[in-house]
């Protein structure tokens, strides 16, 4: 059960031939044989089951929707109603959320069954989950190397089958780069798409949540659920939801893709530069014509992220104070130690350093300098992307740099490790969507291929991704021992 | 542009960041690896640039000045470190 598509196990549901406590069951099973991974960092097994009794009521009364019974891996990020809700810190080790994230509401309508937490970087700081104070989670392809972050515990869960989709959040790239060193679908929709209440914050204008899970086909039925306007977001855009399954067997024809040559310089590792002119020579063979590209101010995009996301982060974090939820420390002597000593005892070192940075970007006499420099370089960077979409369709580049590195092997260097972020980052900037689809391996590790588009077009992203996914098998493949 | 022990503690100070003594020599090189790479965004004129706050430079929405949440003061209170006829404790601030 455990190997199909989404719609195959709607159909083999809402057919009775098995039903969704069956299917929880073998999913909640799968979970604790592979509990090494480190996937989970919360089980809700009796919640799960509970769920999935009344989504195969809801099926018997012919009442059922394109997920329900269908069980999901939440990100640790999303609040959930009396569930221990982390964002991998020991800052919320204690803390049950109050209320649902509205993506958790539209999961609940649907009848989607909820099999746990899944572990990520703590706060959604990092791009390798090990940041997480709950441990690293491993690579389901090879266990001594990252599954990607900050959403890594999504990437294995959809990777190993420990779940039939996930859910994940991309703040500069947090959704992509797991998905594509896992060998999954991870599809971050244009900002203000997918509602970010409840989603516990880290920055503010860059993050947003999107579908982790194994083809674009599955990823169109997920974001179907998740998008929409929220009146509880207040950056949340009121357009109308298209049907993402509509247009996925559009031919390519005629489309044109943009390579930027920015993307594709000498510095681009070139096993990964081989493999991704295969998938190319792939939309080729779909009709679609390649051209070169210039975006002339991408290599800034590092530089304007790291000042952006932690001067956002080091406001979003001031909440965690010790007084109203969270961890406090033991027997403050005044009101400044309780704030130092509970935000020092409950954040980790790269939550610490993101603060620290973000604070000194928006101190008094540094803020034009840093913070406003930096937006202004993001308008160009946003700039260079909306004349590069006046000339194609949409643009195509790698996801990652190389494929998955060792555990441990970038901890010592935060510098090394943002440099990671390179090919995904400015698209937060600038907003727009982007998809990660499995493009082949190397060193039999999972490598992605990023497919960009213009403001709001999910819909055609998935159909580009899902054309490449009926002509090659990248996505099928499955982690030996996980089959 | 680099840092020292002395910035980083001052730094810490304004966040209300409780850091460990001995890590603040490594915050100090780690922020100070950061403000290099920073430094690269100097070397591009932004003089005529407007700042980009949010990707489609969408404005605030405002609603009618209506209640819509519930109370929930016992749930929040239920999740709270220390509470006291439902208020939230914290150390004695005015003597």
């Amino acid at each position: 059960m455990h190997t199909k598509s989404l719609t195959e196990l709607s159909h083999g549901l809402q057919t009775g031939e098995f039903s969704s406590v069956e299917l929880t069951q073998a999913f909640l099973t799968r979970i604790k044989q592979h509990q090494n991974l480190n996937a989970y960092i919360t089980i809700t097994e009796e919640l799960a089951l509970q769920s999935a009794k009344a989504a195969d009521a809801r099926i018997a009364n012919k009442k059922a929707e394109a997920l329900t019974g269908i069980p999901v891996a939440q990100k640790d990020i999303f609040c959930t109603l009396d569930v221990k809700t982390t964002c991998g810190s020991k800052m919320l080790d204690n803390f049950l959320a109050p209320y649902n994230a509205t993506v958790i509401e539209k999961f609940n309508q649907a009848g989607a069954v909820m099999l746990g937490k899944v572990n990520m970087d703590e706060f959604a700081m990092g791009s390798s989950n090990e940041t997480s104070y709950y441990g690293a989670t491993k690579n389901p392809w090879n266990t001594n190397k990252v599954p990607g972050g900050s959403s890594g515990g999504s990437g294995v869960a959809v990777a190993a089958r420990l779940a039939a989709f996930a859910t994940g959040t991309d703040t500069g790239g947090s959704i992509r780069q797991p998905a594509a060193l896992c060998g999954i679908t991870g599809l971050k929709p244009t900002y203000g798409r997918v509602s970010r209440y409840g989603m516990i914050a880290y920055a503010s204008s860059l993050d947003q949540g999107g579908p982790m899970t194994h083809s674009a086909e599955d990823a169109a039925i997920v974001l179907q659920t998740m998008a929409g306007f929220d009146s509880k977001d207040s950056t949340s855009v009121d357009l109308p939801v298209p049907d993402y399954s509509a247009n996925l067997n559009q031919p390519l024809t005629g489309l044109k893709i943009g390579l930027p040559k920015e993307f594709f310089s000498a510095d681009l590792n070139a096993e990964m530069a081989a493999k991704l002119s295969e998938a190319i020579d792939e939309y080729r063979k779909l009709g679609a014509e390649i051209k070169e590209v210039s975006m002339p101010n991408l290599k800034l995009a590092i530089p304007a992220y790291y000042v952006i996301a932690p001067a956002e982060c080091s406001a979003n974090l001031s909440r965690f104070d010790g007084v109203r939820f969270g961890h406090r420390c033991e027997n403050p002597i005044d009101l400044t130690d309780l704030y130092t000593r509970s935000r020092g005892e409950g954040f980790g070192k790269e939550v610490k350093r993101r603060i620290l940075m973000g604070t000194y970007a928006l101190s008094t006499g540094y803020y034009d300098a840093y913070y406003v420099k930096a937006q202004k370089i993001r308008r160009l960077i946003s700039d260079d992307f909306k004349r590069a979409l006046t000339e194609v369709d949409v643009i195509m580049g790698p996801v990652t740099p190389t494929p998955a590195f060792g555990i441990g092997e970038k901890m010592s260097d935060p510098v090394e490790m943002y440099l990671s972020d390179i090919y995904t980052i400015a698209i937060n900037l600038a907003g727009l969507p982007a998809i990660s689809i499995p493009a082949g391996f190397i060193n039999e590790m999972p490598i992605g291929l990023q497919v960009i588009g213009n403001y709001f077009t999910e819909a055609h992203l998935l159909n580009i991704a899902h054309q490449f996914q009926q002509v090659t098998d990248w996505h099928q493949q499955t982690p030996k021992g996980f089959e | 542009m680099s840092l020292t022990a002395n910035d980083v503690n001052k730094i810490a100070h304004l966040a209300r960041l409780g850091i460990d003594s001995q890590d603040t020599e490594s915050y100090a090189k780690d922020l100070s690896g950061m403000l290099d790479l920073m430094t690269q965004m100097s070397e591009l004129n932004t003089d005529s640039v407007e700042p980009m706050a949010h990707p489609m430079d969408q404005a605030q929405r405002l609603r009618p000045d209506v209640v819509t949440e519930h109370n929930n003061r016992d749930k929040f209170m239920s999740i709270a470190p220390e509470t006291e006829a439902g208020l939230f404790l914290v150390p004695k601030v005015i003597e």
